[in-house]
């Protein structure tokens, strides 16, 4: 799993590139808690290249989503892969988290 | 009394052969000459040995008296196997099936899945198998073993009688053979495979009188004749029974070899995986002790279904465990952030994921073990499905690209008893031009190799060493290549340079030599009982290159896992003018012979050479050229002309 990030004019672009996993995810938290103290609390994780996800992969976004909300700031995702889909269906996190098809779409109302 | 004859020779082949490579070994080596002298040695032992295994063959040659009459209730499948023959082709022998009279049912197996041959199946009430939908793209199809086996799993005759597309059966030809089941041990009654379009001088060698005829009926004796993929009658009980032990072997070699690998794996995983979280630790830890106790239990002699639900059960438990403490940290964050008032968190406050939802996150495909991807492998190797095969039962041998050699001695292996029946039921169509007929005979000999490589005969538990030895015989013959190279290269390396592999060509030469060659070539006229071999002796020289490609291709398949580079025996004449490009090694060599006589002559008149070397390897070479010259007749061979052979078979009568 890859992670890469982008300052954009009003949020911060979180790419990840694989499969969000056991393995992967504490580094997801890692990177998103690093990008927050680095001064952006408004988060997109960008899905695109993430082909799967299983529940610790979910865990992660939710904690993720916990340290944006309580920097002050909001975490969103985009771009979400079939699979990805059925697992936020599945447990009910697309109630929390509503999946926006590209980065730019996210923050685009507020 | 023919029997007395052919021992008799057998006996004399084998004292004058043994008493000739003994000195030869002791006595005649030109050491100065070793890169040849030993290889030519070595070429003649193994000559030697091929007619000794040849010698133990006919010693017990079986003429069978026919079968006692089938029994009336007998229920039989015909299976008539393709894959891209020309339809016109399967419909002909199909129909001719249907007639056979005996009660049984026709099936066409249709590896090419063409509409038209089922539409045409259909309106001749033949029965149209084509394989299940258990054959997923990403799974082996094992050519035509796979395509009889997936047949296996929908019919229910209690014989099979498996016909090649071409193979046009007789009416009778169960009536002939069913009654030699009435022995209950017998597994296989394998008729000749006789071909109908090709002439009397037969240019591609393509039928096989001394395989068919003495040597199957040879092997008979020794109950070891082998099924030869057509034209044969299979008892479907032996076949599944074979199924379900190969099952059985695979899935504990494959069990045994995941809890092997399973330790391995484990710390791996601890390596690679986050041990900051304890519960990851704790599952791994959970894994280890489940591989551990059935490593335990698989001593013990436990049923491998129950050992392997066992692990999966307990890792199932530690996985749900995971996916819940994850979901539970989940739902507390989610509090949290509700806590925090910080943002609406969603329509109907903090949702909670449902039990379902957890069972369905922690199932194999999504399971947070799938990241630690060696841990995986083992459990899913833990498992008793042979996921890696379309249908856990696979009868047909699939080691080897010539199936039924590895079937039978698989059969034989498990005590049952085969039958040579030798009387033609069946008639075949042989390839008519060189580039199919090498195509066929480069597989058969893949095959074999394979077969030997992957289960060699002398080794094989259940096989009386007769057994052993005869199907080894059969693997020995296609080894000739190598000898062959040594046979055209001795002459050549005399003849132009001078270096004799032997100390003289003397009188101690003659005396041993002549003698084996005459009695060798009287045990061929004996056991052969005046049937053509000459055509069959030229073929084992002169292919040699596609008996080395053979050999060296199969050992690249078994050892290295590289592709064979297999081919469907195409049934149709390929078009095109004569290819003599098929045949580049062998002209090559033969211009080597024939430049070497004419140097080694040259060599003579001035006095550089002996006459008596001379005119021993003059002779050698003449003998060599007159065995390649059949490659000559068999490129320039223009197909089966029908017409033209019937007016030469009326003006000779």
């Amino acid at each position: 799993m890859e992670f890469s990030y982008e300052v954009r004019d009003s949020f911060a672009e979180v790419r990840a590139e694989g499969r969000l996993n056991m393995v992967s995810a504490p580094k997801l938290r890692e990177f998103v808690t690093d990008v927050i103290a680095g001064g952006s609390n408004r988060i997109v994780v960008n899905l695109e290249k993430t082909a799967f996800m299983d529940s610790s992969g979910l865990g992660a976004l939710i904690g993720c989503l916990k340290a944006a909300r309580q920097s002050g700031g909001d975490l969103r995702i985009a771009a979400v892969q079939p699979q990805v889909k059925m697992v936020l269906q599945l447990t009910s996190m697309d109630k929390v988290l509503t999946a926006y098809d590209s980065a730019e779409e996210a923050f685009s109302n507020d | 009394m023919t029997r007395f004859w052919t021992r008799l020779v057998v006996v004399l082949t084998i004292i004058t052969g043994v008493n000739y490579i003994t000195w030869r070994w002791l006595a005649s080596l030109n050491w100065e000459a070793w890169w040849i002298a030993l290889p030519l040695v070595i070429a003649e032992t193994y000559s030697l040995i091929d007619v000794m295994l040849f010698g133990m063959t006919v010693w017990r040659l079986k003429v069978r008296k026919g079968a006692p009459p089938p029994p009336p209730d007998a229920t039989v499948d015909v299976f008539i196997t393709t894959y891209n023959e020309d339809i016109d082709m399967v419909m002909t022998t199909a129909l001719a099936a249907q007639k056979i009279r005996h009660p049984h049912s026709t099936w066409i197996l249709d590896d090419g899945n063409r509409p038209e041959l089922k539409a045409l199946a259909e309106e001749h009430r033949l029965g149209y198998v084509t394989r299940s939908d258990d054959w997923t793209p990403d799974l082996p199809r094992h050519a035509k073993a796979g395509n009889l086996n997936n047949a296996l799993m929908q019919t229910h005759g209690e014989f099979l009688l498996i016909l090649d597309a071409d193979q046009i059966p007789e009416p009778d030809i169960l009536e002939k053979t069913l009654g030699y089941f009435n022995n209950r041990r017998v597994a296989l009654v394998q008729t000749p495979q006789y071909f109908s379009n090709v002439p009397a001088d037969d240019p591609l060698g393509s039928q096989a009188p001394l395989f068919y005829g003495p040597i199957q009926q040879g092997k008979d004796g020794w109950n070891a004749a082998f099924f030869c993929g057509s034209n044969a009658i299979l008892r479907r009980e032996a076949l599944m029974q074979l199924g379900l032990a190969g099952y059985v072997k695979e899935t504990e070699k494959s069990i045994r070899r995941a809890l092997a690998a399973s330790q391995a794996a484990i710390r791996k995983a601890r390596k690679s995986a986050d041990m900051d979280t304890p519960l990851v630790a704790e599952v791994l830890d959970e894994v280890e002790a489940a591989t551990r106790h059935a490593q335990d239990e698989l001593e013990a002699g436990q049923p491998l279904s129950e050992i392997t639900y066992r692990v999966r059960r307990r890792v199932d438990a530690a996985v749900q465990t995971l996916v819940q403490a994850d979901v539970e940290a989940l739902q507390a964050d989610l509090e949290e952030i509700a806590a925090m008032e910080l943002a609406y968190v969603g329509e109907a406050g903090v949702p909670v994921v449902a039990d379902d939802a957890v069972q369905r996150m922690s199932r194999r495909d999504w399971s947070p073990l799938g990241a630690l991807e060696s841990v995986q492998a083992v459990l899913d190797a833990l498992s008793v499905e042979r996921n890696d095969e379309a249908q856990p039962v696979m009868p047909l041998a699939t080691i080897s690209v010539t199936e039924d050699m590895a079937t039978a001695m698989r059969m034989h292996a498990m005590g049952w008893q085969s039958v040579y029946h030798h009387e033609i039921l069946a008639y075949g169509l042989a390839p008519e031009d060189l580039k199919t007929m090498l195509t066929q005979r480069l597989r058969w000999a893949q095959g074999t190799i394979q077969v030997l490589l992957r289960e060699n005969p002398l080794v094989q538990k259940g096989l009386k060493i007769g057994q052993r030895l005869m199907y080894f015989a059969t693997m020995w013959t296609y080894l000739s290549g190598y000898a062959a190279v040594v046979y055209f290269a001795a002459p050549i390396i005399y003849l132009l340079l001078g270096i004799l592999p032997v100390t003289s060509l003397s009188w101690d030469f003659f005396v041993r030599f002549i003698p084996f060659m005459v009695v060798n070539q009287i045990l061929f006229a004996v056991a052969g009982r005046g049937i053509p071999t000459w055509r069959g002796q030229q073929y084992s020289l002169a292919l040699f290159p596609t008996w080395i490609k053979a050999c060296s291709t199969a050992a690249k398949n078994v050892w290295f896992g590289r592709p064979l580079g297999f081919a469907v025996t195409p049934k149709a004449r390929q078009s095109g003018g004569p290819s003599w490009s098929l045949i580049r090694p062998q002209i090559v060599v033969s211009v080597l012979l024939a430049v070497a006589a004419v140097v080694g002559i040259i060599r003579l008149a001035t006095g550089l050479a002996e006459p008596l070397g001379t005119l021993v390897n003059v002779a050698w070479v003449i003998f060599d050229l007159v065995v390649m010259s059949v490659l000559v007749r068999a490129v320039l061979y223009k197909g089966y002309d029908a017409a033209a052979e019937t007016a030469v078979a009326e003006k000779e009568s």
